[in-house]
């Protein structure tokens, strides 16, 4: 068994490493070329799409939990009409950090198969996990997709309320908290969270009697 | 019987002509019956400047936007700010110790479930003019004498 293995394997590397009988170099070359032009360009075709709000919320799971709750959230309806989309929040823009998430949501596609998240209750129960996920991921990265529209650099700070000046300059201009930390359930309903179950814990969000 | 006074009680609540309209000061003048044209929606008063309350016991409200703010059985957006472990980080108001006593008047070691839902008693501001006209006084305006008088000495 493994000795036929063995062979076909070294049989199909003689045909690989043999100059080509038939095919010129150009062809080869100009033929690979564009068969890589072809590939990379359908692949990258292919990734976009599921970059797509319609793509997200194709499925239920979406559609009828999260995207609900977007939907009166400043980052859905406004003024100036601007909107952020799911990918603008929770995919990377940059490729290598893309492609790695890409990778971690093949989980999501395992779980639109099992029905991991498939009835509201089962979301509810989920939920605060799921959250946490997102969480620690904008920990780790500063929040870079909120930063990828608000920058701490151009924020006037004189626009904003006094209130909020004088947290932004507190917290975020030194550096001792990150977006994340503040502004959790901006897009999103909370879930309940016990008390040391965020990752920057959140005292005051103890509810009596649980 | 009963027929003819209600009968009686509708055409004394009815215009005493045709002529008359009836209309209604908190839909601005417009005869019932007609679609009143409602007024912009005002905006939430967001100046962060404590107002001062009409009476001693007034729940004080709210100066700033709440939009969006969760409130519900699972997280409360204003403690976050509000409660008392958060306060020296976010310098709002804490709350009073009155939130943390139970009905039996006990100090409890959290926000009392009775007193939980912030917006019950503590609403945010719009900026509008009063609907109806109101002669409300605040006590320190009332309990003044009236100008030519003087108060009369505490015994």
């Amino acid at each position: 068994m493994i000795r036929r293995g063995v062979d076909l394997l070294r049989r199909y590397w003689r045909v690989v490493r043999r100059p080509s009988a038939y095919y010129s170099l150009g062809f080869l070359t100009v033929g690979g070329f564009v068969a890589g032009v072809i590939f990379w360009g359908g692949f990258n075709t292919a990734l976009e799409l599921t970059n797509r709000e319609p793509f997200c919320i194709g499925c239920h799971e979406m559609r009828d939990n999260v995207y609900v709750e977007l939907q009166p959230t400043i980052h859905f309806s406004n003024r100036s009409g601007v909107r952020a989309k799911c990918p603008d929040c929770h995919v990377p823009h940059n490729w290598t950090d893309k492609i790695a998430r890409k990778m971690q949501a093949s989980k999501e596609v395992w779980g639109k198969i099992f029905g991991t998240v498939s009835t509201r209750e089962k979301f509810e129960a989920a939920r605060l996990e799921l959250a946490q996920h997102e969480w620690a991921r904008l920990k780790a990265n500063d929040s870079l997709e909120c930063r990828n529209c608000h920058t701490s650099v151009a924020m006037d700070f004189t626009k904003q309320t006094r209130r909020a000046a004088q947290i932004h300059e507190r917290f975020l201009i030194s550096g001792e908290k990150t977006c994340i930390d503040c502004h959790k359930g901006i897009a999103h309903r909370l879930p309940y969270i016990p008390a040391g179950e965020s990752p920057s814990d959140t005292p005051g969000q103890a509810v009596p009697g649980r | 019987m009963t027929p003819i006074i209600l009968a009686l009680l509708l055409a004394a609540t009815l215009p005493a002509s045709a002529g008359d309209v009836l209309t209604d000061p908190m839909r601005g003048n417009v005869p019932i019956l007609d679609e009143a044209t409602p007024p912009a929606m005002p905006a939430q008063e967001n100046k962060d400047v404590r107002r001062v309350r009409s009476h001693p016991m007034q729940p004080p409200n709210i100066p700033h936007k709440i939009d969006g703010y969760q409130l519900d059985k699972d997280v409360n957006r204003c403690l976050y700010c509000h409660s008392r472990t958060r306060i020296e980080e976010t310098r709002a108001i804490p709350l009073s110790v009155t939130h943390y006593m139970d009905r039996d008047g006990n100090v409890r070691g959290d926000v009392s479930p009775r007193r939980y839902f912030c917006t019950q008693c503590h609403v945010p501001q719009d900026e509008v003019k009063p609907l109806v006209d109101n002669r409300f006084q605040d006590f320190e305006t009332a309990s003044r004498p009236p100008a030519g008088k003087t108060a009369p000495k505490s015994r």
